[in-house]
């Protein structure tokens, strides 16, 4: 009986009517004509608008003419393909933009003078002066909160996966995850709750702590997960060898794995380079060099962005400024990321064969 | 209900490795058809291309015809996902839906059609059960996740799965492989038994396997690795096993291969 | 000491198990000079970063108890911001609103539309287009906030005029939608902005799941017949769904914390309003970086009063999605 529903149900024949292959490019243009259409005659004058309506006719028109063709199965399939495409160009739209305008207006007053003078007494509606006081702020907070935080994240990564077992485990294990959702503002008031304890004046040194607090979780992650890639036969080897745990660790267990550790590091060393709101908090900013991170305030680069564009009122030289900043902010994180990308597929561990 | 197969002349390719070359054969309706062969002669190969699932692995294509009741599964218009649901198909390792429970992995190819009433649902989902034979041991926790059944009991239950939707020709790809011998011993049987329903086609290792359930036994072969599996004979399976008019297959079949 | 016996367990290999002599050397190894200060270092690091977190907690707690013990409004439910008057008086509940607001726009835009590009990046792509553009979207999950913030601010900003009076004319009779005409630097575009920002990391942690569903998964739904669409409902996302409700998390997570995109957007007030698209408002992180140039000792304890909450909830939406993955475990491919 119930049989008998389900051949009824089924169709008849492998043939099933079907739209041919260039329906789909055929409906996109058809939408893109008529939204441009619809754009024209109803005055809107946001490409955005048009964007979302040609997408929207897409969808529209391509469940209703799969719909009609090939029957409701197709058409949801049609439709998911379909709306999948439109989220990616939806996506596509304001990364591409920020990317674009990052370059075409950064580049305005991008030069090697840019990048080697301070803006000591330039004002932040005239022209000229550069980023050279950021940069050394930037690399010095940075350099010191990696000094501090890669060991510390690298040494527990090697607790966590070559000791680790037990409630003292467990419990690191579970707060680096918690550290890992800390937002940066919150690391930056940490360290801001001791200065004002001790009543102390804004410098770089306390940025980079701040830093290398948000960086260390990030360093466990992906240095646990490096070594748990090592296998394990590699371990016992050594040890059966009588050689001891700790150079075992260190000669047999962190060489098979150092270019992904490095990897790690450098990941978390371009993230926290963009962080702005703890320098904002500790460091304060300065149009000087100071090359000193240990005593009074020091600019950098994602805070001199954030400087030049809010304490400037709309002056087209600081917005330019700001804009070439970013541009070099972009590039470092890029170029560091690249670098950590081809590290890790240069010294990937070889497992198996 | 089952349905004839007919290949003629079919090649399969993964992009430019030629797979198979050129297998002709036919299929009856009601019986149980084995594959056999040694590894990599593309026995499985040939096995996914009578469901087009060859085509969903990248590069995968195919030259050559294959008719189901006169009708070319891959002739122009032809949409390969109605072929899937006419032509079922079983895996080597058991494969139910993890995140889904017992019954609604049964009434999963169903539910694709749409519109079931909840009790027609729940009948056809006994009745696949019970020709799978495992309803008695599932009747009672039907809402539990497939993925908790033991691995025989789990490949029963993509038997049943497979069988909910009512295809004319249910093709296995070493459906044993991954169990032990009483789940195997399970699995024969009910070949047995579904083959009073469906055109079934068998890929196995085990020879014995074949012997038993099989009506008739084609013999895959390639001559040099890298080179393209053949067919290289089928028959009644009695007669593949005593006196086949092959040399190669003999060989096979003793032992005295390679 | 029960390292020692670890090693022990540890050491044996199981193709050649070592002599007894060995495994006396193994064992003894815990008790070397070397040994004892790795294991002091590592630990050592192990136990720093928990008291670092219980650090932050505490400082954070103790100035924050400071500033509330003297506030003369009710915390939690004050309109107002004036730490500089005596007695002051501020509360966190426009801030609460606003981070809420802004960041639950952002979920609502950012989730369906990366769940999307996962699945185009593993299932529906040309096989050529699939790396490049994973490699992109990595590198824009790099970009640092501050310059999504400057491009919202000079480039995002001026786009929205044209949809908020879209918005407004269609919509503007729900009150969320109405819109008096001025800049658009309201919640709405925080939200947009934020969705822009957690796009790359919810896609990223989306597309590593999808691409580990087992593909016996996705050949049992499609030997049953079922379309592409069908196969990604049957066993993809089924199979992903904790894997996606986790990236949420995480972009959750930095949507709320999120600081300078937001104030350089938003233009904030003191106020909930009701409308999305007119400005005002303000969140946990944009009130701390604005407020905190002019804000005396007090000011600044008052803020971190107010980072305080902040970190709970932060630490509040990982602790439920720790519990939905957890709980989701049994469920998963993870034993088929």
């Amino acid at each position: 009986m119930s049989h008998a529903v389900v051949n009824d149900k089924r169709p008849s024949t492998l043939r099933g009517a079907s739209l041919p292959k260039w329906s789909p490019w055929a409906i996109a243009a058809g939408s893109i004509a008529l939204a441009v259409v619809i754009g024209l005659a109803g005055g809107l004058d946001s490409r955005a608008q048009w964007g979302l309506i040609a997408g929207l006719l897409f969808l529209l028109g391509t469940y209703g003419i799969a719909a009609r063709v090939e029957g409701r199965r197709q058409a949801k399939d049609r439709i998911a393909t379909a709306l999948v495409w439109v989220a990616f160009l939806i996506a596509i739209v304001p990364l591409a933009s920020l990317i674009w305008a990052t370059v075409q207006r950064g580049t305005k007053v991008l030069d090697v003078y840019f990048l080697t003078h301070s803006m000591g007494v330039v004002a932040d509606s005239e022209a000229g002066g550069g980023i050279y006081h950021a940069i050394i702020g930037s690399l010095e907070q940075v350099g010191l909160a990696t000094l501090i935080g890669a060991p510390i994240g690298i040494l527990t990564a090697i607790y966590l996966v070559e000791y680790g077992r037990g409630n003292l485990a467990r419990a690191v294990t579970f707060f680096v995850d918690v550290m890992t959702g800390i937002p940066s503002i919150v690391a930056g008031l940490f360290i801001l709750s001791l200065m004002l304890m001790f009543d102390m004046q804004p410098f770089g040194f306390a940025g980079s702590l701040a830093l290398a607090i948000l960086m260390m979780p990030v360093v466990v992650r992906s240095t646990e997960e490096m070594l748990k890639l090592v296998p394990n036969e590699l371990r016992e080897a050594s040890l059966a060898l009588g050689i001891p745990k700790w150079r075992t660790i260190l000669k047999v267990v962190v060489p098979t794995s150092i270019g992904g550790i490095i990897t790690g590091v450098m990941l978390s060393v371009a993230r926290i380079a963009g962080e702005t709101a703890p320098v904002l908090l500790l460091v304060f900013g300065n149009p000087f060099i100071n090359t000193n991170p240990f005593e009074g305030a020091q600019a950098s680069l994602p805070l001199y962005i954030y400087q030049q564009y809010s304490q400037s009122a709309g002056s087209t030289a600081a917005y330019d400024r700001a804009w070439a900043a970013s541009l070099t902010l972009i590039a470092f994180v890029m170029i560091l990321n690249m670098v950590a990308r081809g590290i890790a597929r240069w010294k990937a561990p070889k497992t198996g064969r | 209900m089952a349905k004839r197969i007919d290949v003629s002349g079919l090649t399969a390719y993964y992009g430019s490795h030629k797979a198979i070359e050129d297998i002709s054969m036919t299929v009856e309706p009601r019986s149980v058809t084995a594959f056999i062969g040694p590894s990599g002669c593309g026995k499985s190969t040939f096995l996914r291309t009578l469901n087009r699932m060859h085509e969903v692995t990248s590069g995968g294509r195919v030259e050559g015809k294959v008719l189901l009741d006169d009708e070319d599964l891959y002739g122009h218009g032809i949409d390969p996902v109605s072929v899937r649901r006419e032509v079922g198909m079983v895996f080597q390792r058991p494969n139910p839906f993890p995140t889904m429970s017992i019954f609604d992995n049964v009434a999963a190819g169903l539910r694709l059609n749409g519109k079931y009433k909840k009790n027609e649902l729940q009948d056809v989902v006994e009745k696949s059960l019970k020709g799978a034979n495992l309803w008695n041991e599932v009747k009672d926790r039907l809402n539990k996740p497939g993925s908790g059944l033991s691995g025989g009991q789990q490949q029963r239950l993509c038997i049943a799965r497979a069988i909910a939707v009512e295809p004319n020709v249910l093709l296995m790809d070493e459906p044993c492989s991954a169990l032990d011998p009483i789940s195997t011993l399970a699995i024969e049987d009910l070949i047995g038994e579904l083959k009073e329903r469906f055109t079934i086609v068998i890929v196995t290792h085990n020879m014995q396997q074949a012997a038993r359930v099989s009506d008739r036994t084609a013999f895959f072969n390639l001559s040099a690795v890298g080179q393209p599996g053949r067919l290289i004979e089928i028959d009644d399976t009695e007669r593949i096993f005593s006196n086949p008019s092959v040399q190669a297959t003999e060989d096979y079949i003793s032992g005295r291969f390679g | 000491m029960d390292i020692s016996t670890q090693k022990t367990d540890q050491a044996p290999p199981p193709t050649a198990p070592p002599t007894t002599t060995e495994q006396k050397r193994a064992a003894r190894g815990a008790t070397r000079p070397g040994d004892r200060i790795f294991l002091g270092l590592s630990r050592g690091s192990g136990i720093l970063l928990l008291a670092i977190m219980a650090a932050i907690a505490g400082f954070l707690a103790y100035r924050a108890s400071l500033a509330i013990s003297k506030d003369d409004a009710n915390f939690l439910t004050a309109f107002e911001w004036n730490t500089g008057v005596i007695p002051p008086k501020f509360g966190i509940a426009v801030l609460a609103f606003g981070t809420v607001v802004s960041s639950v726009i952002a979920m609502v835009l950012a989730v369906p539309i990366a769940v999307a590009i996962a699945l185009f990046l593993t299932h529906y792509a040309p096989r050529r287009l699939r790396s490049p553009i994973s490699y992109v979207i990595d590198l824009l999950a790099a970009v640092p906030s501050i310059v999504y913030g400057l491009w919202g601010a000079l480039i995002l900003v001026p786009q929205m005029d044209g949809l908020f009076g879209w918005l407004d004319e269609y919509l503007g009779w729900t009150g969320i939608f109405s819109w008096d005409q001025g800049a658009p630097r309201s919640m709405l575009t925080v939200g947009i902005l934020l969705a822009i920002m957690i796009l790359p990391i919810i896609t990223n942690v989306s597309r590593e799941v999808f691409r580990q569903v087992p593909q016996m998964h996705e050949e049992a739904a499609l030997a049953l017949g079922a379309t592409r669409w069908e196969v990604v409902r049957m066993s993809v996302l089924p199979f992903g769904r904790s894997g996606v409700i986790s990236a949420s998390m995480l972009g959750l997570g930095r949507a709320l914390g999120e600081t300078m995109a937001v104030a350089t957007v938003l233009s904030p007030d003191f106020d909930i309003h009701a409308s999305l698209l007119n400005p005002g408002g303000g969140t946990f992180a944009q009130n701390i970086a604005s407020k905190f140039n002019e804000a005396s000792e007090f000011g600044r304890d008052a803020l971190i009063a107010s980072g305080l909450v902040l970190f709970v909830i932060t630490l509040l939406v990982n602790g439920a999605a720790r519990a939905i993955i957890a709980r989701r475990k049994e469920y998963s491919g993870a034993n088929a």
